[in-house]
């Protein structure tokens, strides 16, 4: 005897499928920048929230964790337009195995592997101490703080709305994470310490987010996406006056890391998307 | 923010008024006295002329990650079928991005009756310096000025939590956005 194990809601996309329809796009440059913005929203996002029931004082547990919600809203943001690109290109794709089911940001976020997460390494680092979240959340912000201020400029109109949208929540984000280094830096011996390890660990994956991937550049000529180089300096001072406050120095020729946004990833990331992914993973296409 | 779009007095734009009547029974779920209408987040009706039970209601979320705003999305879709709509879309939009600027002048008394102090100025005002806080934030208990930051992020994303000086009770902030 046959079962029946059909169902008749609206099939998600297979793994299999998402595989093919995300190889499908390999010179779409315009979907690997969204992905790629995206992932870093997502993977810090994921990172922050595992201090939930954690946080060294419940305050702060709170703050880390509504920043990681702020993240995971503009990552779902990114994710949807992406997903609407796709689909907008399989339905006028002449390949049937295209049309077998709808992307959804789900499928962009459960779905894919190791390798097509196009996140900056810095996002992917483990929290370590309280010093060391604040330092990675403090370089993020940052840097998501001018990215999103040039993408205002964008002649992509749907980046425009999502950036404005996030800058006013990264706005925050910077100024809680600036006001933790100088508390941090400049408080006992014990938190300076810490701070400098923090520092000592990620300052080396800091050269990565002015280094554009090949989609960034070509982005950045048609005037869609940032132009890294001029987002530079301001980062560059604005750490410089955190720190100078906090007492910490920048450290000295540091090898710089990179390939997170082009799929090489550090350790980390694997354990990631293992806790991630698992439920999907598990149990395909199931629902709340 | 909304402003409907047909001519005052005309059909439709009784239809739109019927609408917005229906919508200001739903409220947000995180709190629970304001109304969406309250919160300024409905953008836009859209009804269909040759069909008046088709319906779009345009929203727009207060922050990125805000989890009701789904919920908000279904309780619209819900209480429209109840009044016998049939086909209601509803669409999100991120621009312009939603600012407290927005929330009507009976939301935030709303807000005050139920603890919860309402933003005070302008969302401009997100841009500070480090360390310097929101001052002369009125305690929604006792309405002392006396009152200082606990933390910049309360129990939800839109809020900042504060403690009163004087009769040292805690309370949210809705802080301005």
């Amino acid at each position: 005897m046959q079962q029946n194990l059909s169902h008749n809601i609206e099939e998600p996309a297979s793994s299999k499928t998402a595989q093919k329809i995300l190889e499908n796009h390999p010179g779409d440059n315009k979907l690997s920048y969204l992905l790629h913005l995206a992932d870093n929203a997502l993977i810090l996002a994921q990172r922050n929230a595992e201090w939930c029931g954690h946080g060294p004082i419940l305050e702060q547990d709170i703050a880390i964790t509504n920043i990681s919600l702020d993240l995971l809203g503009q990552a779902r943001n990114f994710y949807q337009y992406a997903a609407l690109l796709i689909n907008q290109q399989n339905t006028s794709s002449n390949d049937p195995s295209l049309n077998t089911g709808t992307v959804t940001e789900d499928t962009l976020a459960y779905l894919r592997t190791e390798r097509h997460f196009k996140n900056c390494l810095l996002t992917e680092q483990p929290n370590g101490d309280w010093a060391q979240t604040i330092l990675r959340q403090f370089l993020f912000s940052n840097y998501q703080y001018f990215l999103y201020q040039q993408l205002q400029q964008s002649k992509d109109e749907q980046l425009v709305a999502i950036a404005a949208k996030s800058l006013m929540e990264v706005t925050y984000h910077l100024r809680w994470s600036s006001e933790w280094v100088i508390r941090l830096g400049d408080g006992t011996a014990e938190s300076h310490q810490r701070m400098i390890n923090a520092l000592e660990e990620l300052w080396q994956y800091t050269g990565e987010l002015f280094q554009p991937a090949f989609y960034e550049t070509s982005m950045a000529e048609t005037g869609i996406a940032a132009d890294l180089l001029s987002i530079k300096n301001k980062w560059m001072e604005k750490v410089v006056a955190v720190f100078t406050e906090a007492t910490l120095t920048i450290p000295e020729k540091t090898f710089m890391q990179q390939g997170g946004k082009e799929g090489r990833h550090t350790e980390h990331m694997g354990y990631i998307l293992t806790e991630l992914q698992y439920m999907q993973r598990t149990y395909p296409g199931c629902n709340w | 923010m909304i402003t409907l779009k047909n001519i005052s007095g005309s059909a439709l734009q009784q239809e739109e008024e019927k609408i917005l009547e229906i919508l200001s029974t739903v409220t947000d779920p995180e709190v629970p006295v304001l109304t969406i209408l309250d919160l300024g987040i409905v953008r836009q009706i859209n009804v269909t002329p040759t069909d008046v039970s088709t319906v779009e209601i345009v929203i727009t979320p207060t922050y990125s990650g805000c989890p009701a705003m789904d919920v908000i999305g279904m309780n619209i879709r819900l209480a429209l079928l109840e009044k016998g709509y049939k086909n209601i879309t509803i669409t999100q939009v991120l621009s312009p991005a939603w600012t407290t600027d927005w929330m009507t002048t009976s939301g935030k008394e709303k807000l005050k009756a139920y603890g919860i102090a309402p933003p005070q100025g302008q969302s401009s005002r997100i841009e500070k310096l480090l360390f310097e806080e929101d001052k002369n934030i009125e305690c929604p208990l006792c309405n002392s000025i006396n009152t200082r930051l606990i933390s910049q992020f309360g129990s939800t994303a839109c809020k900042a939590l504060y403690q009163c000086n004087d009769c040292k009770e805690p309370f949210d902030y809705f802080k301005c956005h």
